[in-house]
């Protein structure tokens, strides 16, 4: 069993509740920042564990924390981004349902580092039952008085309101997200000003991932050094993986940054090997944006390395043989499934969450959706593979935010790894709606470990 | 005319009450959802140039973004909404199958509604349950790990509740 | 305000200094020529505007003398200030053409292209664009988006198949007017410029939202199928108007004023804002004080027909009474005599689409 530092307490009967969780050792970081630590000290801390942001980029959070202005008058907020909404990721609402109070200690943390009194959660508006759990923890921990004013008599005030949103995945993207919750459209932002000197209603803001922002209480609770011991180079702590996809035990697993993806994927204790006693295909390890891996590719680097589940390991082999941690959506595809069939609900997926403001984005995405379907639906030509190619190389990088790399990206990993399955569907229109290409992409078979 | 009842002004005024004085504005998707709950499932342009009044911004602020965000309804729907994914990680469990099969089963295409107003089905993309697909969303929660002896289930539970209310 | 300091910057190998808080693409423009990027919808006059249609990207290869990495991606230059020190590579970079060529490729996959039928032509940004940047045929197969027509008053045509969300409309009413009845609706590549209920917009200076618009997308109803605009001859003129400026520029054939527009500059952005009811009510010469004639790119469409020195109203030679000895033209048949279009009580510019046969036989 690996180190578990969010999901340890997760499934003692109660711990939704403050009683429970406070029993369990709950709030301890709250009392030691506010009574022991000055916001300086905390953010020092969160230098020093080396926590990266969990929502997707990985960016360190400590460094984030101390962009922020600090305008004198002008007050700062705190935003936490639970808009999950990366196929394949579904850790931040199991995080929020089941161990609301995590969530909300973290806040209280990091809303008197920062020194936000008015602190949002930005939730995806699909989770409106949770909407619900974290106002109740909210309740119970204001009742308790580790919120509202004069915070365990230290004179901190803050407030945490829980801001629902209304079905945008772009709303993801932290000025989009500011922009969602200032009541627009979800247009991201042009950068700079960063939000961390103009951010909601033109004020210093820190937007952080809710998982990133539940690994400051370890963090305050055992300090920053000790929890870079945890897991390995520049992959410090735990890190949470939403599993799906055809794997026996899909669902949230709590991981150090250590483990081998081949251990994650056949061990018990994790995914416990694909379902129906199948063969891995391919996989998308960091959440539907980030490049899809053959299986040979991802169990081994192109240099025949270990693979491990870290930000590292993952990228080894840049685009061409690696792919990215991203947001810890891990998705499994099996023998029996079609590349380009998936890669063109993710290619309607991007389309449909474009939010419209660039050409290529808006025009781009909605192309490359076109065409997938045409080419899984036996329609496509030899030369819509090479086109697909150019679309997405000139959509990527050239975009105001990250969901033109987010579409283009799958699309070029799919092409750069299965062209000969792209290929096969135009030279078999008939066929490749009748059956799978499988696994003929390889020339031997992947060994299942026993 | 639509208007909100003292207890959906007191949640309208909660939830104003969140953002700084005179960025009223910021309440709006939080609003909009209210009004789209307490007026028949969706929004009406009445209902949206209320909204509009109440939170003292002009309709077209509203307009933009009731049009953005895909959770708000801009035409009647069903008393039951069954929103199934479809994106990725839930078609490779099967969300192809079981869309195609609550179209069968209701007599309905996605983003058509019965006949008799109970049921309307919508494809969606990601709803962040990927790990218990195929699923889908009904009001306020999930239903997960689908298979059709549970859409059976669900749409038969669904026109008991209706027939009881009736 | 403090005098802001003077910044190095290099574009396409040509050096100036510029003040702090200036953008790559103002800079760009001081220098002039091609190097200047293009922009569709950054607008110099609009706040907030720019950073959308990524026409302008270019590539920065020194960030600046104190830190000279070269920035990752391409900028959109609209919206990005130079640096002290700071290289910029517009029309020498291989990536800034190679990118730029996309996004016109972008904009015009769904464009309708009725360059032909469209009163914008002759003085489109997006003609001019893909003249410089775009390719002979398409690579796109697929059908083109449509979109529900609206209908938005009695002076301004919106074609929704023309636009490519620059947003410059929407700023424009929010910053001229005090009511924006008009903005950008639904998402992604079905966003769309509308009103939402059916309304006209009335405002007193929502008339400009015509001349910020980069493509044929919002037009004057008033000029609709009237005349193509280089066969007009543009002359700057103002009157006393107590709404706005005044200072307009007529767009008239001989005598007869075909369309009053704001006067552009060189990069044809509106000099001073005019009011609805000069631009769309005052359609007779002697409303007007003519100055003399408007200075017109000479790379313009538009300068083709375009008569230096002959200041004022004088109607153009008729070429078939020069060629007759001053006699009308004898026609074979009247058309109009004939013909089902045409008829005079039809009006053609109350049509939501082209005209068609059946217009004319209700």
């Amino acid at each position: 069993m690996g180190v578990k530092l969010l999901l340890d307490k997760a499934h003692v009967e109660g711990i939704r509740y403050f009683e429970t969780y406070r029993r369990e050792g709950g709030y301890r970081s709250v009392e030691k920042a506010l009574k022991q630590m000055s916001p300086e000290t905390i953010v020092e801390e969160v230098k020093k564990s080396g926590l990266r942001g969990r929502g997707g980029a990985g960016f360190p959070a400590g460094m984030k924390w101390s962009f922020i202005a600090k305008p004198e008058g002008v007050p700062r907020h705190l935003v936490c981004n639970a808009d999950e909404s990366e196929p394949g990721t579904f850790k931040d609402r199991y995080l929020m349902e089941f161990i609301p109070h995590l969530l909300i200690e973290g806040l209280i943390v990091s809303s008197f580092a920062l020194g936000s009194h008015d602190t949002y959660i930005y939730i995806r508006g699909e989770y409106a039952w949770i909407v619900d759990i974290l106002e109740h923890a909210i309740e119970e921990a204001k009742a308790n008085g580790f919120l509202g004013k004069n915070i365990l008599g230290s004179g901190f005030d803050c407030n945490i309101y829980v801001h629902r949103g209304a079905g945008a995945y772009i709303c993801g993207e932290e000025t989009a997200l500011i922009e969602s919750l200032e009541g627009k459209r979800g247009n991201p932002r042009i950068k700079p000003p960063f939000p961390a000197i103009q951010g909601v209603w033109n004020r210093p803001t820190v937007v952080n991932n809710v998982e990133t922002l539940a690994a400051v209480v370890p963090i305050i609770n055992m300090g920053g050094e000790e929890y870079a011991k945890i897991g390995i180079g520049r992959s410090t702590g735990t890190k949470l993986i939403s599993a799906c996809g055809n794997i026996n035990k899909p669902g949230v697993y709590e991981i150090d940054m250590t483990i081998s993806v081949e251990e994650f994927i056949y061990s018990d204790e994790y995914c416990g090997g694909i379902a129906n006693g199948k063969q891995l295909k391919a996989c998308i390890p960091g959440g539907s944006s980030v490049p899809i891996l053959p299986a040979n590719l991802l169990l081994k680097t192109a240099k025949g390395e270990t693979r491990l589940m870290n930000y590292e390991s993952l990228s080894d082999g840049g685009f061409a043989t690696g792919s990215m941690m991203g947001s810890g959506g891990f998705i499994i595809l099996d023998e029996d499934q079609c590349i380009v069939k998936n890669t063109y609900t993710l290619a309607r997926f991007y389309r449909h969450e474009s939010c419209g403001q660039c050409s290529p984005c808006r025009e781009g995405t909605g192309w490359m959706e076109k065409i997938l379907k045409n080419i899984d639906t036996g329609k496509g030509k030899m030369s819509d593979i090479d086109l697909l190619w150019d679309i997405q190389r000139k959509i990527e990088g050239n975009t105001i935010c990250p969901l033109g790399d987010a579409a283009a990206w799958p699309v070029a990993a799919a092409i750069r790894h299965f062209r000969d399955e792209f290929e096969w569907h135009v030279l078999n229109p008939e066929e490749s709606q009748k059956r799978n290409y499988g696994l003929a992409h390889y020339a031997d078979p992947i060994h299942v470990p026993a | 005319m639509v208007q909100f009842s003292n207890e959906q002004m007191a949640e309208f005024n909660r939830l104003v009450s969140h953002y700084p004085e005179g960025k009223q504005k910021s309440a709006l998707l939080p609003v909009l959802h209210l009004a789209q709950n307490s007026f028949g499932g969706w929004l009406s342009s009445e209902t949206l140039d209320y909204v509009a009044e109440l939170l003292q911004i002009q309709p077209i602020e509203v307009y933009e973004v009731a049009t953005f965000y895909s959770m708000y309804n801009l035409k009647p729907v069903g008393k039951y909404m069954f929103e199934v994914c479809q994106t990725g990680p839930c078609m490779i469990n099967g969300s192809d199958d079981i869309i195609a099969y609550i179209g069968e089963k209701l007599n309905i295409k996605p983003g058509e509604t019965t006949a008799d107003g109970l049921f309307t089905l919508k494809t969606v993309e990601c709803l962040g349950a990927c790990g218990y697909a195929p699923m889908m969303q009904m009001g306020k929660t999930y239903r997960e790990h689908l298979t059709k002896e549970k859409v059976d289930a669900i749409i038969d539970e669904c026109r008991k509740t209706a027939a009881l209310n009736n | 305000m403090s005098e802001q300091p003077l910044f190095k910057v290099t574009i396409d190998n040509i050096t100036i200094e510029v003040p702090a808080g200036t953008t790559i693409l103002n800079a760009a423009r001081k220098i002039g020529g091609e190097v200047a990027p293009p922009a569709m919808c950054y607008y110099s006059k609009l706040e907030g505007s720019g950073g959308k249609c990524r026409t302008c990207l270019v590539e920065v290869s020194k960030g600046s003398e104190k830190d000279p990495r070269p920035m990752p991606k391409l900028v959109a230059s609209c919206r990005t200030t130079v640096m002290d020190g700071m290289e910029v590579k517009n029309i020498t970079s291989e990536k800034v053409i190679d990118a730029r060529n996309g996004v016109v490729e972008f904009l015009l996959i769904n464009h309708p292209l009725d360059c032909p039928i469209c009163d914008q032509a002759g003085e489109c940004h997006l003609q001019d664009l893909s003249y410089n940047h775009g390719k002979e045929g398409t690579r796109y197969e697929f059908q083109r988006r449509t979109f529900k027509k609206h209908d938005i008053g009695p002076y301004i045509q919106l074609h929704m198949t023309r636009c490519i969300l620059c947003y410059r409309c929407v700023f424009t009413a929010d910053q001229l007017t005090k009511k924006r009845e008009h903005g950008v609706l639904d998402r992604g590549d079905h966003a769309e410029i509308a009103t939402f209920i059916e309304k006209s917009l009335d405002n007193d200076f929502i008339g400009n939202v015509i001349d910020v618009c980069p493509v044929g997308a919002l037009t004057d109803k008033t000029f609709r199928f009237k005349n193509r605009v280089w066969f007009l001859k543009p002359m700057d003129a103002h009157r006393d108007c107590p709404t706005c400026s005044g200072k307009v520029t007529l767009w008239n054939r001989g005598d007869e004023v075909f369309r009053v527009t704001a006067r552009k500059d060189e990069w044809g952005e509106v000099e001073d804002w005019i009011c609805n009811t000069c631009r769309f009510e005052k359609k007779k010469t002697s409303d007007w004080i003519i100055e003399g004639p408007r200075m017109i790119d000479r790379h313009s469409v538009i300068s083709q027909g375009h008569y230096a020195g002959n200041i004022g109203t004088h109607k153009p030679t008729e070429t078939f009474e020069a060629i007759n000895d001053g006699r009308q033209p004898k026609l074979l048949m009247d058309i109009h005599n004939i013909s089902e279009v045409n008829k005079p009580e039809i009006t053609l510019s109350l049509l939501d689409r082209p005209a068609h046969s059946t217009d004319f036989t209700k």
